[in-house]
């Protein structure tokens, strides 16, 4: 399944045939079909080739939050992307780790997305959505991910980190760099110019620490790693420090940029759903959860094996690469009634798969959905 | 039908006529009992369905395992007093319990 092959015929071709890694399946917005058969006939599957070598694709709902569940068999180290790490860069987060030591880290920062201080920045998140908005051009074509999704995303990024607001810009920089590698994601980032990126977002931030250190009044995200005994001192380890920068950069904004596009596109192809919103904005939050289902942010998660384990009937061994397929498991008809369709009153929308399971669920789900 | 009183945070109570063998979680939503989102559905594995039971009632409770433990450890609101109410099974002897809620779920 190389770039220039046809695509397998998703109903009929044997299963050896997919390849699930395959970055077109998604820029040309075909993969409902194989998942589907996936889920159906071979929900986890192990595909023996594939450019970042042999994993299992598990498909449901049920079984990925099952994965997800078991963190002693299926572990987040040493990452958690389909493709393994690069070594000029050896960067450390929290989300590629197992507790004990994730633990500790997240807890530091997890305070700052409490829904106590997220009603704090509610109003600021209001005035600059509805800033945006109305500088929005009438009856004019124009790019609602860079004038809406982008620029929403960068400023709440700003602010959470407390970053000078007039290099925002930045931030959506680094955030592709991170999230755009060849050799870990599939993406089509240059190497060098990766590298020479994201040490500047180490230095920058390097230097934001030594100005910020013991102001005791603020309440970013940098002062509370300073002010938590566990991080107080992350700054010198700077691989650990890039690391879980570039892990709350990406976080907070490649997923909320693409769910506040997806959400646009749901609605303009559902025009039932769009009249149902105007009439009651009532539904909002529900839509909001839905939107997250339906757009699924992350496509995937991918864990490690500690251990030879059976599951689901098959044989796992240790080393193997497990990948969750989210947006399969936001499509399980099993679980999700109709799952396919844009719906944005059901009975129980927030039971998507989108932010995780276990203890790496997303600790920024509140404030995303704001 | 033991009776259990939850209290949520703004103070309000409800007390609710408990069916044995359902989870604490599972009682209170089909009670309509506001403020326990329970996402995951009852496998604890997401952490939304946090509640606070009143020491006298944790023994009657037993203790929570070490995944239960994993998710609570994820809360900034955390206490000695932390359940998630998944994984609490409604029993008999837990008639005049009294649960709190947590400000808020996450």
């Amino acid at each position: 399944m190389n770039q220039a092959e046809k695509l397998p015929d998703p109903k009929t071709a044997p299963l050896a045939q997919f390849d699930l890694s395959a970055p077109r399946l998604y820029e040309q917005d075909v993969w409902r079909p194989y998942f589907a058969r996936l889920r159906k006939e071979d929900p986890v599957h192990y595909q023996e080739e594939s450019p970042f070598g042999p994993f299992w694709s598990v498909t449901r709902f049920e079984d990925i939050m099952a994965v997800e569940s078991n963190h002693e068999a299926f572990s987040s180290e040493p990452t958690i992307v389909i493709g393994d790490l690069t070594e000029d860069l050896p960067v450390e987060m929290f989300i590629a780790m197992d507790p004990p030591k994730h633990d500790l880290q997240r807890r530091a920062v997890q305070p700052v997305v409490a829904p106590r201080n997220l009603a704090q920045m509610e109003s600021l998140i209001r005035s600059r959505g509805g800033e945006i908005l109305d500088n929005l051009p009438v009856g004019e074509t124009f790019n609602w991910v860079d004038r809406v999704s982008v620029n929403l995303t960068t400023q709440m990024l700003a602010t959470l980190f407390d970053f000078p607001f007039e290099e925002r810009q930045k931030l959506t920089y680094w955030s592709d760099l991170a999230a755009g590698s060849p050799e870990m994601a599939g993406g089509n980032i240059d190497e060098e110019e990766r590298i020479t990126g994201l040490m500047d977002c180490l230095e920058t931030f390097t230097r934001i620490w030594h100005e910020r250190k013991g102001r005791e009044d603020s309440f970013d995200l940098i002062s509370l790693l300073q002010r938590d005994p566990n991080t107080a001192d992350l700054v010198e380890r700077p691989m650990e420090y890039l690391g879980n920068l570039l892990l709350l950069i990406v976080g907070g904004n490649d997923t909320t940029r693409n769910s506040a596009s997806g959400g646009v596109l749901a609605l303009n192809q559902s025009p039932a759903e769009y009249d149902k919103l105007r009439a009651n904005h009532g539904l909002i939050p529900g839509m909001v959860s839905e939107i997250i289902r339906w757009q699924t942010p992350l496509m995937h998660m991918r864990r490690t094996a500690t251990q030879d384990i059976e599951f689901k009937g098959q044989q796992i061994k240790t080393g193997d690469k497990i990948v969750l397929w989210y947006l399969s498991g936001n499509r399980d008809e099993s679980t999700i009634d109709k799952a396919d369709d844009f719906i944005i009153d059901r009975a129980n929308p927030r039971h998507h798969i989108s932010f995780g399971f276990g203890v790496h669920r997303c600790m920024g789900n509140r404030l995303a959905e704001m | 039908m033991p009776k259990i009183t939850v209290i949520e945070y703004n103070g309000q109570d409800h007390t609710i006529e408990a069916e044995t063998g359902k989870s604490l979680m599972q009682n209170a939503l089909d009670n309509m009992v506001p403020g326990i989102d329970a996402d995951c559905g009852g496998a604890c594995a997401c952490g939304t369905c946090h509640c606070f039971i009143e020491e006298t009632w944790s023994e009657t409770t037993g203790e929570a395992d070490p995944m239960e433990e994993a998710m609570l450890g994820m809360r900034p609101d955390r206490t000695d007093a932390s359940r998630l109410s998944c994984q609490i099974e409604v029993t008999d002897d837990m008639n005049g319990m009294v649960v709190r809620l947590p400000e808020y779920q996450m």
